[in-house]
């Protein structure tokens, strides 16, 4: 998977790694700003009422 | 560097070659078989996954904390423009789901332990600082004010809530008035236990007189909920305190009662 999207990327080494440096930035931020606050309150790790 | 005779390649450059072998490309990577493929396919989702799910758990223990920290001076600072904005407005008779109405202090928890607490219990309130349970007293009411907050992660407000002791003071600031409430004792008269660890069901401990679920209301109490134990949801922290005295009015005490000082 890593191998096929490195060979996918345009350029040298260099440019390769500054595409998959951003490419790897934007999933982080997808993560942490969309995927897990959405996520976290479904999960049953923080109920802290009496009901 | 030049050679003698004038030829500027390599010397291994002029050794002929060896003919080349039938079918293979030299540039093209090597063929690998379909299970080969899967395996490393595989292998890449497993160690993904593992370091999402450590990302995961950063988020949840230190990302939202920063967040809710942020939200809590936002709040904080509302608070006290509506309080110096319109003072003297008398006991809090109603709050609206959401608001930010008061703020809670506890000396034991930090000597500048304070959080803006909100109406509501939902995740959207407990996210921002401690929850009021709807439908419970106000503070310096008769009957039951309680509050739910977080243990781990949202700004951990009841982290250390296992750390409380007999005695020590819980801060009510309203817009007007100080509420010094007291953590029961373990032979308080009333049979109430400062401190007990309940199923998450156990609705009484919230009701006007704790743990009597239906009675009326028998004092002014204090109840904070947190989960426990720690990064669990298995069960619920729970202390109660009792109001020490009355209301103390802000104009009286600008700085708060000494309960705030309290070195122990």
């Amino acid at each position: 998977m890593y191998g096929w999207i490195w060979r996918h990327l345009p350029g040298g080494t260099a440019s390769r790694t500054v595409c998959a440096l951003v490419l790897l930035t934007a999933v982080v931020a997808l993560l942490l700003f969309v995927v897990f606050p959405w996520v976290e309150p479904r999960l049953p790790f923080d109920d802290v009422t009496v009901d | 560097m030049t050679d003698p005779d004038g030829d500027r390649t390599q010397r291994w450059d002029r050794v002929p070659g060896l003919p080349p072998v039938p079918g293979a490309r030299a540039d093209a990577p090597p063929r690998r078989g379909l299970w080969r493929t899967l395996a490393l396919g595989a292998g890449e989702l497993l160690v993904t996954a593992g370091v999402v799910l450590l990302l995961f758990a950063v988020y949840a223990v230190f990302v939202t904390d920063v967040v809710t920290a942020q939200r809590q001076d936002e709040l904080s600072e509302q608070l006290r423009e509506e309080w110096d904005s319109a003072p003297g407005r008398g006991a809090i008779t109603r709050v609206e789901l959401g608001d930010a109405f008061a703020v809670l202090r506890i000396p034991r928890l930090g000597e500048d332990y304070t959080r803006v607490v909100l109406e509501g219990t939902e995740e959207e309130q407990l996210s921002q600082g401690p929850g009021h349970y709807t439908d419970t007293a106000m503070p310096g009411e008769e009957g039951n004010v309680a509050f739910a907050g977080h243990r781990v992660g949202k700004g951990s407000p009841f982290l250390q809530l296992d750390a409380m002791r007999p005695g020590d003071p819980v801060v009510v600031e309203t817009a007007d008035s100080w509420f010094v409430y007291r953590v029961l004792a373990e032979d308080d008269p009333s049979g109430i236990p400062g401190m007990q660890i309940v199923r998450p069901t156990a609705l009484e401990v919230i009701s006007p007189t704790p743990n009597a679920a239906g009675a009326a209301p028998s004092g002014a109490y204090l109840t904070l909920t947190t989960c426990h134990p720690r990064y669990s949801a298995r069960q619920r922290l729970v202390v109660h305190a009792r109001l020490d005295g009355g209301a103390l009015s802000k104009a009286q005490y600008p700085d708060g009662p000494d309960a705030l000082h309290e070195n122990r």
